[in-house]
């Protein structure tokens, strides 16, 4: 039992304590969120089990960020696996929750089949598994068994960090668990992913060849586009925050690829810069995606309702949670001063920096990743005025939507907590910026001193190096204050007092509008349904029903789109896996004589293959 | 007193910012053979909105009466960014050329909202096609922004106009940019101004439901951000050299060469939507993608050194 014999390492580097801080900072609001949520859609002992597994969760996630040993490492994320399965499948009375855990179950475990054969082939050539070891080892490995391991590990975290084409289980999965789980499950689980390539790829296989950043740099910016576009189309709130996370690890590998390229052309202060881009905007997923999924768990307990063409005019009778979801909407959308803002900001001087000083493939190729990254917080500022406009905005458009009511103290009191962090990881940029790049610089090179170019500014001031660029969210804020406030007392000089009279809305003088005459969420995204036909590949059924020849009754439309991953990758991976598993099913004879021939031949050709002397 | 300076400058543009759009306005009646309304008529139209009673759709909440505050606020805040006159009197050290078009995508968002808030099908339609449309323009102005910043200054919009001499990867980016503004503007070829048919209509769509003083802030905020587009071109592509330092001298004449400016903006804008057509909602999709390749070759000429 040589691996029970292990001792049993912590590391609290900075790295590890950026992330158990990011886990924290999502765990302690949801812990608080579960207090009012689990009791209203389940039974007292179901919600303590929730709640008991949802502690074990968080530190299992907790216990493989401070992990120094692959064999430890490799239980504590084994048993993070295993517990958000649990969580997955909590409401396994629902078909739709037990179908998802299965997807996440084999998915995560191919995963963990990648990451068991990185650290086998590791711990073959280091002949130990602490991981100060193998760091010493590692300069010795071959180019090809780099190269190796940077695939194993890519194909093991890039699984669970939901990167497409492996997303697959990430929007069944995540939205089945109950609110506060999903939020950790979004907000921390897939960032212990990021951490897992931080550590093992870039703190430990050492400087990058050119492949492996562009690699992740083009597979992000896929991520991107992909997770954008399908969070475009999906209406259940849920399911259309799970694939902004998809968008959202994308974008926070284009800052972790940008700063291996970067590496590896030997700009060491900007590769430092971006990979402190991507850290920041890994802290900021984390908060504002969150406090996103807390706030549908709120709409879910008050109106039990999902779907967001069913909701309508909540900003009315949930005006705490519709602030929040605002706030956490703008920060997604990178709307300034908001956290996600610098961080997209921060991103694009990372690109800007490349384009000035690269090779010119290096430059096209920064151009492409820089128009990925516009148009992802184009369309993912689009998707949010869907959400946020057709959720809370109008009319209700369900019964139980005009009837439902604001949340209890503990829910709205976790809300508020991350909107808070939200606006606080916007306005004090300067001092987050040199944090993380202290914490960049570490493991980069080690022992490595920060360079001095990062640490200009002020804790209210971003200098980026390289581009000569600075930023300034409390100036912005001001400016947008001055500037209201400027109105605000301009139109109050008007000739004659104003006055503001309630009326209806322009009906073209038909008749009343009502929730029907609504503009949907379907029909928001048309266009981009269109202008993305070539990848969604859409299609619509119409039927009409008629009374007779000349009157039409009803109209029936349905519209869809189709699943590209599923069926043109993953429909026929386990089509071929079944019709191998049937054929293998011809050895399986159930003669007792035959499996004995088995084993005699099994032996014959182990003895002639290696009994040799 | 750089601070003063800009203060200065963003009233002088907020104020001035209605006269280029009855300006443009002017240009594309003369080439039409009309007389067409006076040079001071969007002046006149905010004062009359502002002395009108205002009706507020019942339906709506706080972010419909929120809206028009944000979208101005942001756009006189996007003001302290660009270098109208051409001076180097941008903020500096407060953001760049990027934060000018975060601060765009913040009134955006909200007035997309607030277009969907009467629950209108109107302003909804508004809504969609407005954030269709920008999702498209932003890869264009970024990257074309880019391959200006990338001549070895920053992307700090007053470092770039500071540079002397055009180049002609810059006059290429300037092309797309061109395409871009006529975008940003509600201008044909994507949008019209002039229509209220809901087939066509785009920005109007979302301001159907506002009037009296929202409606004012709204017209005011959709002139300055037209200015701060021209500047932006002609900031790209003719840039002017005035140093930290400056003179009254150096600020008349700064100011004189914006007029000239604008004038000549106007006259391309006007002579274009006169010349063109409006294009159907998807083929402004092709017409985007058409400046995105103005910017990528912008940036294979930069690459070669031109």
């Amino acid at each position: 039992m040589f691996f029970l014999n292990q001792n049993l390492q912590f590391c609290f580097d900075p790295l590890a304590l950026f992330f158990l801080g990011v886990i924290a900072l999502v765990s302690f609001p949801s812990f608080l969120f579960s207090a009012g949520y689990l009791r209203v859609h389940f039974s007292r002992r179901r919600s303590l089990l929730a709640a008991g597994l949802t502690v074990f969760f968080v530190l299992s996630m907790a216990a493989v960020v401070v992990s120094a040993n692959l064999i430890f490492f490799l239980f504590a994320w084994e048993f993070m696996s295993l517990i958000s399965y649990f969580l997955v499948v909590f409401e396994h009375e629902h078909e739709a929750s037990v179908k998802a855990g299965m997807i996440y179950l084999v998915m995560t475990h191919i995963g963990t089949a990648f990451l068991l054969a990185a650290f086998l082939l590791m711990y073959a050539r280091a002949g130990t598994w602490d991981f100060e070891g193998i760091r010493i080892a590692v300069p010795a490995f071959s180019p090809t068994l780099k190269n190796v391991l940077f695939i194993l590990f890519f194909a093991g975290f890039g699984m669970k960090a939901g990167i497409v084409p492996l997303h697959i289980w990430l929007p069944y999965a995540h939205p089945q668990a109950p609110a506060s789980v999903s939020s950790i499950m979004s907000g921390a689980m897939i960032k212990i992913a990021i951490y897992g390539i931080l550590r093992f790829i870039v703190g430990m296989l050492g400087l990058p060849p050119a492949w492996w950043g562009n690699a992740i740099l083009v597979l992000a910016g896929i991520s991107c586009l992909v997770g954008v576009i399908y969070a475009l189309m999906e209406h259940d709130i849920k399911k259309l925050l799970a694939y902004h996370s998809v968008e959202n690890i994308g974008i926070i590998l284009l800052g972790v690829g940008a700063g291996m390229v970067f590496w590896h052309w030997g700009w060491r202060v900007l590769a430092c810069a971006a990979f402190a881009a991507g850290l920041y905007h890994t802290v900021n997923h984390a908060v504002f995606k969150g406090l996103l999924f807390l706030c549908s768990g709120s709409i879910h307990a008050a109106t039990g309702i999902k779907d967001i063409e069913k909701l309508g005019g909540l900003i009315k009778r949930m005006p705490q949670t519709a602030a929040a979801f605002l706030v956490g909407a703008m920060a997604i959308s990178a709307l300034p001063p908001l956290s996600g803002f610098v961080s997209e900001w921060l991103i694009f001087q990372v690109f800007f920096a490349a384009l000035r000083d690269a090779t010119s493939g290096g430059k096209l190729f920064f151009a492409g990743m820089m128009a990925c990254l516009a148009l992802t917080s184009g369309l993912a500022a689009a998707c949010f005025v869907k959400a946020f406009g057709v959720a809370f905005l109008a009319m209700p458009r369900s019964q139980a939507a005009g009837e439902a009511r604001e949340v209890t103290l503990s829910m709205r009191s976790a809300m508020a907590f991350l909107a808070a962090l939200t606006i606080a990881l916007g306005l004090g940029a300067g001092l987050i910026w040199k944090m993380l790049c202290v914490i960049a610089a570490s493991f980069l090179d080690q022992p490595a001193p920060v360079p001095n170019d990062l640490l200009g500014g002020s804790w209210a001031l971003i200098r980026f190096p390289g581009t000569g660029a600075s930023l300034s969210t409390p100036m912005i804020l001001l400016a947008l204050c001055g500037g209201a406030a400027a109105i605000a007392l301009v139109v109050r000089l008007r000739p004659r007092r104003p006055v503001v009279v309630k009326g209806k809305t322009w009906d073209c003088g038909y008749y009343q509008l009502d929730h029907r005459t609504e503009y949907t969420a379907t029909a928001f995204s048309k266009p981009f349904r269109i202008a993305f036909s070539f990848f969604l590949m859409p299609y619509r059924k119409t039927e009409k029903i008629r009374d007779s020849f000349y009157h039409v009754k009803e109209f029936i439309y349905e519209t869809a789109t189709t699943p590209v991953f599923k069926r043109y990758l993953y429909d026929p991976l386990v089509a071929g896996l079944l019709k191998l598993a049937h054929h293998a099913k011809g050895f399986q004879m159930g003669s007792i004589h035959w499996y004995l021939a088995y084993i005699f031949v099994t032996i014959l050709t182990l003895i002639v293959v290696f009994g040799r002397p | 007193m750089q601070y003063s300076w800009l203060l200065f400058q963003a009233l002088v543009a907020v104020f001035c910012a209605p006269l280029l759009s009855g300006f443009i306005r002017k240009v594309k009646n003369a080439l039409r053979m009309r007389r067409g309304a006076p040079l001071g008529q969007p002046y006149r139209n905010i004062v009359k909105y502002l002395a009108k009673e205002e009706i507020v759709s019942e339906t709506t909440s706080w972010i419909f009466r929120a809206a028009p505050f944000v979208v101005l606020g942001s756009t006189i805040a996007a003001l302290m960014f660009v270098p109208v006159f051409s001076f180097s009197f941008s903020a500096a050290g407060m953001g760049d050329v990027l934060t000018v078009f975060f601060l765009f995508a913040l009134g955006r968002f909200f007035l997309a909202l607030a277009g969907l808030d009467a629950g209108s099908a109107f302003g909804g339609m508004g809504s969609s096609r407005e954030m269709f449309i920008s999702s498209f323009v932003e890869p264009v102005a970024i990257v074309t922004v880019a391959v200006v910043a990338a001549h070895g200054w920053s992307a700090e919009s007053g470092e770039m106009s500071r540079h002397i001499g055009t180049s002609f990867s810059r006059m290429v980016a300037a092309a797309a940019l061109f395409m871009v503004v006529l975008a940003e503007t509600s201008r044909i070829p994507v949008d019209n101004q002039e229509t209220h048919l809901e087939l066509t209509m785009i920005h109007e769509a979302m301001l159907l439901e506002y009037s009296g003083r929202s409606l004012a802030m709204l017209e005011a905020a959709a002139s300055t951000k037209q200015l701060i587009w021209f500047s932006l071109l002609g900031g790209v592509l003719w840039p002017w050299p005035f140093g930290g330092a400056m003179t009254l001298t150096d600020g008349i004449a700064a100011m004189a060469l914006f007029g000239l400016k604008m004038i000549v903006g106007a006259l391309v804008v006007g002579l274009t939507e006169i010349g063109l057509a409006k294009m159907r909602l998807f083929r402004v999709v092709d017409f985007l993608g058409l400046a995105f390749l103005f910017s990528v070759l912008a940036l294979v000429i930069l690459s070669l050194g031109y």
